[in-house]
């Protein structure tokens, strides 16, 4: 990503929910560039609108008022298929309770994603081989026949951020992606995530984890449906040392 | 995705439930296999009127006693129609080709020691192959002077020929005939089963020798020389009604009754025709309703259960949608899964149907035809039902709201 362009740039962002009397602002005009290649945290109480924002970042939703574009197109007000067309091929999701497929195996949740792209119709078996390697990058070469019920909670959150990684999208966007782990397994899931902001994702993550937080480049923090607060984090990248 | 993928999905998905797609698949089965056997009765119930009209000989007018219950053959021998009759209607009307009068009796045949029990003896007269439309494989018929005299003659059915004499020639041969020996005088080439009658397997004589020799004779001082049935061959269709007409006039005078109150009845291979097609046509609508009905039960079962799956199955639909599947892919995914599954009720229900076919046809005197179309009708019905009532579930998934659907437990 070299362009100067925001990844992300939302204007005066809004959601409301009802209708006519009685109606509930979700989101109350937000507006946030993100740049091509950063690591950003969005923090906030129960009800201040950060699950609004990703559904809106993450063209599930379209907004009521207010303009999004996504690496300069606008995206605010496009019909059903071309949001799900965009969320194909620009955006990986990495939700907090993982979101496999029961019955399909690791490498046929990877290939998911493949599947539904019209843009690029593939084979099976280049489908097959984009899908082990993805599975390869975070490191379950080896589980790609498992199904998600045998394999560790860790490794089921692998499995989906391959899944995110396979169309090589524009942006990652993670909910909660440690919320349902224990410590250990989060902390790996943090650190392939590091990884990937390292290789140059760019990658939008809600947490309630103020030290995970703190491990990222900007935590944008949620009140109300307002932006609270920006904060640009002192050490935007762990060094090994750290880890340890 | 393209269709080899869309069947895969939707195939796993089959499987993955067996027993629900199963009971699923019931109604259509049931459906399909009703068409099947509604079409292969009706059809076979045609052939055997077909070969009826054929089989009967054509123009012919039957006169039987008492009331006509269906055709020939089935009349109520309660009432006087007589051997005198038929020279009658032969002499009097007009436009009558031929003139052929039955009456049969039961009687054991033997020859040497081969004895056969309960064979059909036919009295009739000389016009009896030319009207029935049979052939004489060798030998001869009996003429009209050897029934005035009585001439104690038996002309076998081929079945029977090959029964009592094996290969050797019978003609020449004597036969016993309950108490009485008749000389066969010829064998009939073989004809089949003509309105239910096995033609093979009777022995034909003249009437007169029934009427003498196998007529019971406490029942003879009754019904003298009574007959079964007179058949009468018109020279031509168009005139069959005036013929008809002119039979029966002169009937009820020789017996002595008004047309209202006849004691006797006057068809047609036409009236036989009706009789058996309009029967044939309310089973067939009657058959056609229970299919209707079940493959629409069958489609509403589909509809209950795919609406099941989907609601089941929101969260695995939210989660394909975020990765990129249109409503259109998801709207495919369930609708290519409730036309599999109508599909495959529909090869389950062709292969009940036709086998229930043929065994019902095996195991009831009733005749059935599997006739190929019905396969494709019955297969073209369940793909419909499918469309039709997989199309509401399929929708309903496809409109799912993605973040209500990923929200979904």
């Amino acid at each position: 990503m070299n362009s100067a362009e925001p990844i992300i740039h939302t204007s005066e962002l809004s959601r409301v929910y009802g209708r006519g009397a009685v109606t509930v602002t979700a989101l109350d005009a937000v507006s946030i560039d993100i740049q091509a290649g950063e690591f950003v945290a969005v923090m906030g109480p129960s009800g201040s609108g950060k699950s609004t924002l990703m559904n809106l970042v993450g063209c599930l939703d379209r907004p009521t008022s207010g303009s999004y574009l996504l690496k300069g197109e606008d995206v605010s007000h496009l019909d059903r298929d071309a949001l799900a067309a965009i969320r194909g091929r620009s955006i990986g999701f990495v939700f907090q309770s993982y979101n496999l497929l029961a019955r399909a195996t690791a490498e046929e949740n990877v290939m998911l994603p493949l599947l539904y792209d019209r843009g690029q119709r593939r084979q099976p078996a280049q489908r097959r081989e984009m899908a082990r390697q993805a599975l390869e990058a975070v490191g379950l070469a080896g589980r790609t026949s498992h199904l998600p019920s045998e394999m560790s909670g860790g490794e089921q959150q692998r499995v989906a951020i391959a899944r995110a990684l396979v169309n090589d999208p524009l942006l990652v966007l993670a909910d909660e992606p440690t919320g349902n782990l224990d410590s250990h397994s989060g902390e790996e899931i943090m650190e392939l995530l590091h990884r990937l902001h390292r290789d140059g994702r760019t990658i939008v993550m809600v947490t309630h984890d103020r030290e995970i937080a703190a491990h990222t480049q900007r935590t944008i923090h949620l009140r109300d449906g307002h932006i609270d607060t920006i904060v640009r984090n002192g050490h935007a990248r762990r060094t090994e040392a750290q880890k340890v | 995705m393209d269709l080899r993928e869309l069947l895969h999905l939707a195939w796993n998905s089959i499987l993955a439930n067996r027993m629900r797609s199963l009971l699923t698949m019931l109604g259509i089965i049931i459906g399909v296999a009703a068409v099947i056997v509604m079409v292969a009765v009706s059809a076979g119930t045609e052939a055997t009127i077909e070969e009826r009209i054929t089989g009967l000989g054509s123009n012919l007018v039957f006169v039987t006693s008492g009331f006509s219950r269906g055709g020939p053959g089935r009349g109520v021998p309660n009432a006087g129609l007589k051997f005198d009759d038929a020279a009658a209607i032969a002499d009097e009307v007009s436009g009558v080709v031929a003139v052929v009068v039955e009456q049969n009796a039961q009687e054991t045949v033997e020859v040497g020691n081969v004895t056969v029990e309960q064979v059909e003896v036919l009295g009739t007269t000389p016009g009896f192959p030319s009207v029935r439309e049979v052939k004489l494989a060798s030998g001869r018929y009996f003429t009209d002077v050897e029934v005035e005299r009585k001439t104690k003659l038996a002309v076998l059915g081929a079945s029977l020929a090959q029964e009592l004499f094996g290969p050797s020639d019978p003609i020449g041969q004597s036969v016993k005939v309950g108490n009485s020996d008749l000389t066969v005088i010829g064998v009939f080439a073989k004809r089949g089963m003509v309105s239910g009658v096995d033609f093979d397997a009777r022995l034909y004589t003249p009437i007169t020798v029934v009427f003498q020799k196998f007529t019971p004779r406490e029942f003879a001082r009754f019904l003298g020389n009574q007959v079964r049935v007179i058949y009468v061959k018109v020279a031509d269709r168009a005139t069959m009604d005036r013929t008809i007409e002119q039979i029966k006039l002169l009937l009820a005078k020789r017996h002595d009754v008004t047309l209202d109150a006849a004691d006797f009845t006057v068809t047609t291979q036409d009236d036989i025709i009706q009789t058996q097609e309009s029967a044939t046509s309310a089973f067939r609508s009657l058959l056609a309703w229970v299919a209707g009905v079940s493959l629409i039960v069958g489609g509403i079962g589909i509809m209950n259960i795919m609406l099941v799956s989907v609601s089941e199955r929101t969260r695995e639909i939210g989660i394909r949608q975020s990765v990129g599947a249109r409503p259109n892919d998801i709207r495919y995914q369930f609708l290519t899964e409730a036309i599999l599954l109508s599909l495959f009720g529909g090869a389950i229900g062709v292969l009940a149907g036709a086998g229930g076919a043929v065994l019902f046809g095996a195991m009831s005197d009733m005749r059935t035809v599997v006739v190929p179309t019905s396969i494709l009708l019955a297969f073209f019905s369940a793909a419909v039902v499918g469309v039709f009532f997989g199309y509401y579930p399929a929708n309903r998934a496809a409109m799912l709201d993605p973040i209500e659907a990923l929200r979904h437990e």
